[in-house]
């Protein structure tokens, strides 16, 4: 496994996980890309010695120098599935900015109210409006 | 009869395929989603009824190619079993959801999503490597995202965005330990797996795990993992909701149980049973602090995976059987509860207990639907729940587990106490106003077709307590072949 695509496998997570921590569903995009890369990058790194061809031999078999073709096809769908997923949240970002003018994800409603309603009182009944 | 097995997957793509060129055809749209649910039911029904009645799973090479590199289906009992009443349940909901006339069914893009999201159940179960799995997952949330938001409305958007983030961070770790697996063992295949993985160290073996443990933890909800889905869940339209309380959190529990048996066979113990009686614990507790249905019936979700993990983490053949004969139960009894709600929502605008009240004037049928849902699922006899519960209680005290056993029971119990709240809440209590005098009683009599495909359901939970001898041994059966995978594997790559 070479240690180039070890440390881009790193950085990319790295960098893909801080992006996912804000609240901006457009940097969420940008991070979903980046830690999609990085595992695609993962997969490659484990088919084999960098620049050998994916071929199987007539046999079925595989040995070196041909680096294994599954990972490779692993990728490709995988690729797809991220291309998938990244265009969907691109699909909602632009929905939340439709609904609210930015893309912003909010706090939960009913969390809020539960925490602003206190400790539980029990002699209220659950019959009673809030 | 090998040919039967891809159908349950082919049958509904072909269908949401024909459902897209249909799109400004409701009708039509309508009938290919149920000719392609009644069809995938058959074909389910009749791989369960060959692999039980050979006791050997069918592995069907797609393509013809070998199994270290194309894609294997397998149906073994287990996965046949949990086939059949998933789409069961599918087919159920569809039709309470067509007879619940509101803009979600009618949203052009309901019926394809809901078929691509039957191919992606089947998919999961029918999975014989883990890469395949991996994509039926993905197939199956990418419809889900699309039924969460049918609406896209502020309140779905905002529940979406963190259903969805939470969902891609579990993908992207599940295809991470995936190919972590392959780098290991050069082999993705379940067949191949149990015998590779066996030979490799602890610690990596334990990495592993973990990783599998916390990508299918999170799509099971399982604690800590579950905070998205009280959240998510309870936004989404109702019948919606009732197919994702269903199926969608038992295909994460499906992947823990073949992990942990098939791959890393009692491995982790002591990490699932801790992981178990926290989710049971927080699950009901969270239950219970909450004031809305969907909200308490989401908790419960949570709670019951509980259960699951528990008797996995136990790992007997008993505890196995046990687990499984819950998964079966909890499917229907879960629908149903959610089912029940829709109606009530309909009826009243909200599902908010202190908003509701008096409904048993308005409608006894109603009442009687959701108590045997509500019993079935806090686990009193005779109803199922009380077979599924028992079982794992048994296994639990038979391996020696009194501390599981104590927090199982007081769980229960705490069930029992907030399915009483969401009875008094709804059914108790000053009649609330009504519209107009028609509307004062024959609340099911108005809506037939959902009341119906409530019935049916709450009928197929009550109907697993009364074949629960023969069904409970073949969950044991399935129990026993679980641990000794050897037919597994010879039915692979034989």
């Amino acid at each position: 496994m070479s240690l180039t695509l070890v440390v881009l496998c790193g950085v990319l997570v790295s960098a893909g996980v801080y992006l996912l921590l804000h609240r901006s569903l457009t940097r969420i995009v940008l991070g979903v890309g980046m830690l999609g890369n990085a595992v695609n990058v993962l997969l490659f790194a484990t088919g084999g010695k960098n620049g050998s061809a994916p071929i199987l031999r007539p046999d079925g078999t595989i040995e070196p120098p041909v680096s294994d073709p599954l990972p490779q096809a692993l990728i490709l769908t995988a690729i797809v599935i991220g291309f998938a997923l990244i265009s969907f949240l691109c699909a909602l970002a632009w929905r939340s900015w439709t609904l609210d003018g930015n893309d912003i994800v909010e706090d939960d409603v009913e969390d809020r109210r539960l925490a602003q309603a206190g400790p539980i009182d029990p002699a209220s009944t659950p019959r009673e409006r809030p | 009869m090998n040919a039967m097995v891809p159908l349950p997957i082919v049958l509904p793509i072909v269908g949401a395929a024909l459902s897209l060129l249909a799109w400004r055809r409701q009708r039509i749209q309508r009938a290919i989603t149920a000719v392609a649910l009644v069809a995938a039911l058959g074909s389910a029904v009749t791989v369960l009824a060959s692999v039980v009645a050979d006791e050997a799973p069918i592995a069907v090479r797609i393509g013809g190619s070998a199994p270290v590199i194309g894609i294997v289906l397998v149906a073994d009992r287990l996965s046949a079993l949990l086939l059949v009443v998933a789409v069961a349940m599918l087919a159920v909901v569809l039709v309470y959801a067509v007879g619940q006339r509101t803009p979600d069914e009618r949203s052009r893009a309901y019926h394809p999503a809901y078929l691509v999201l039957t191919a992606g159940v089947a998919g999961a179960f029918l999975a014989g490597d883990l890469f395949h799995l991996f994509v039926a997952v993905e197939v199956l949330l990418i419809a889900s995202y699309v039924l969460l938001m049918l609406e896209g409305s502020n309140a779905q958007v905002r529940a979406g965005t963190t259903y969805v983030v939470i969902n891609i961070l579990e993908s992207m770790l599940l295809l991470a330990a995936i190919g972590l697996v392959f780098a290991a063992t050069g082999t993705v295949s379940m067949a191949l797996l149990p015998e590779r993985i066996a030979a490799l160290d602890t610690g990596v073996r334990w990495g592993l795990n973990g990783m599998l443990f916390v990508a299918f933890g999170l799509k099971a909800a399982v604690f800590p993992l579950f905070s998205w889905l009280p959240d998510s869940y309870p936004t989404a339209p109702s019948p919606v909701t009732a197919v994702f309380a269903g199926l969608l959190t038992k295909i994460g529990v499906y992947a823990l149980v073949r992990t942990e048996t098939l791959l890393f066979p009692g491995e982790q113990e002591v990490l699932l049973l801790v992981v178990a009686a926290l989710t049971m614990v927080v699950g009901v507790l969270g239950a219970l602090a909450q004031g809305d249905m969907k909200r308490i019936l989401s908790f419960h979700i949570v709670s019951q995976i509980g259960y699951m993990v528990l008797g996995i983490g136990i790992g007997t053949p008993a505890a196995l059987a046990a687990t499984v004969f819950f998964i079966v139960h909890q499917i229907p009894v879960k629908t149903s509860l959610f089912l029940v709600e829709g109606i009530v929502e309909r009826e009243t605008g909200t599902s908010r207990l202190a908003e509701v009240g008096g409904l048993l004037h308005r409608s006894g049928w109603l009442a009687v639907l959701f108590g045997l849902s509500a019993l079935s699922l806090a686990g009193l006899p005779p109803l199922s729940g009380f077979v599924g519960k028992l079982g794992i209680v048994e296994a639990a005290a038979s391996d020696g587990q009194w501390v599981m056993l104590a927090i199982a029971l007081a769980v229960s119990l705490l069930t029992l106490v907030s399915m009483v709240k969401i009875w008094v809440g709804l059914f108790w209590g000053e009649v609330m106003p009504v519209p107009s005098a028609d509307r004062a009683r024959g609340l099911l009599r108005r809506t037939p077709v959902m009341a119906g495909a409530t019935i049916v359901a709450v009928g197929f939970g009550v109907a697993i307590a009364v074949v629960s001898g023969p069904l409970y041994r073949l969950c044991a059966d399935i129990g026993a072949e679980l641990l000794d995978p050897s037919a597994y594997i010879r039915a692979v790559t034989g």
